[in-house]
């Protein structure tokens, strides 16, 4: 099987695709909101992998392409930034404070709880970015030394729990403002939580993308800060 | 041809990100020197917004699906994730849902403080 494999170039990005697709189906589905595309393709990629016995190496000759993607992606991200600069400049204290608060609360949860835990440098640095969006996250914990494959990992079960337990926060903090009900969703579940607010209203929805590109530029400097502190 | 023109930017702007990556001794990603570079050129006008609209909104799509190959890679670094799965699940559980209680708070907070200020100066 890897023989075969080993010359497929398209195998893993294939593989990629339909598990996603298929995880998509499945949501709309059953309605299961617990159900995420993302979660869904990594756990069908790892058994299909695991059931036919090929190798990761293998698997990643293909699907770094997709990986490839990333930086461009993300350089992208300007556009909406771009398009709900309107937005900003007009609560732009609010906006600046809620995510820098949010950023704040982010590295300093890490580091206490390191400290409570009795982390390696390294672990602590592979959960500092674990709040802003992966491709950004995957970047700093690279510069930083960290695991990089165990901040994917920490991002992406950070972002699933913002998308179920937004409403619920939301009640328990008592906030009702949209922009701020996005700015919050934004700043503590980024992509997918931006899915969420999207669905909660089109303010929600717009504010928690902005907050994707600004809580990420503040959070790769506070990182690149708090490294230093444990 | 369209299309072509819209990556052929981007990716120039992702290359431009990585030579500031390469010139600039902070562990900055050269995706964050892209988005910077890019808002920048659409804000002053340089570029217009429809030179690299359509491909832009198609990659933020499908960006999910950019990070199923590190998240299969998980795999490859379960034995460093398990000995620290139950930190882990703290950390995450109690981070998030304090960050998304505090920028939220915070945001309220002062949009209210300003609302406030506004009306004050109105009624003066």
């Amino acid at each position: 099987m890897n023989d075969v494999m080993l010359e497929s170039l398209f195998f893993g990005v294939l593989v990629s695709c339909v598990t996603y697709e298929l995880g998509g189906w499945l949501r709309k589905k059953t309605k299961i909101s617990l159900i995420n595309p993302l979660l869904f393709s990594i756990i069908a990629v790892i058994a299909v992998l695991l059931a036919c016995n090929i190798d990761y190496d293998t698997y990643y000759n293909g699907a770094k392409y997709l990986s490839y993607l990333l930086t461009p992606a993300t350089v992208c991200l300007a556009v909406p930034l771009y398009q709900q600069v309107e937005l900003l400049k007009k609560n732009v204290v609010a906006i600046l404070a809620g995510i820098l608060s949010g950023a704040l609360t982010s590295v300093t949860c890490v580091l206490v709880l390191a400290m409570i835990f009795h982390f390696s440098h390294d672990q602590y640095v592979t959960l500092l970015p674990k709040s802003i969006t992966t491709a950004i996250g995957m970047g700093v914990s690279e510069e930083l030394g960290g695991f990089v494959t165990i901040t994917v990992a920490v991002i992406i079960i950070t972002v699933i729990l913002g998308n179920i337990i937004a409403e619920y926060v939301c009640k328990l903090f008592h906030i009702t403002d949209p922009i701020a009900k996005g700015i919050g969703i934004g700043s503590a579940s980024h992509a997918i939580g931006t899915a969420k607010a999207m669905e909660m209203g089109e303010i929600e929805g717009a504010m928690s993308s902005l907050s994707i590109a600004v809580s990420g530029i503040i959070t790769v400097v506070l990182a690149a800060v708090y490294a230093g502190l444990y | 041809m369209k299309y072509l023109r819209q990556f052929m930017i981007i990716l120039l702007v992702s290359f431009v990100g990585e030579l500031l990556k390469y010139a600039i001794p902070l562990p900055v990603p050269a995706s964050i020197y892209g988005l910077v570079i890019l808002f920048i050129l659409l804000e002053t006008g340089v570029l217009k917004l429809d030179a690299v609209k359509d491909t832009a909104i198609f990659l933020i799509e499908i960006m999910p699906l950019m990070f199923i190959p590190a998240g299969v890679g998980l795999i490859e670094s379960w034995g460093d994730l398990s000995s620290m799965l139950v930190e882990v699940t703290v950390i995450t559980v109690v981070s998030t849902v304090l960050v998304m209680g505090v920028s939220g708070k915070v945001t309220e907070l002062v949009l209210k403080h300003s609302a406030r200020k506004k009306g004050e100066t109105k009624d003066e």
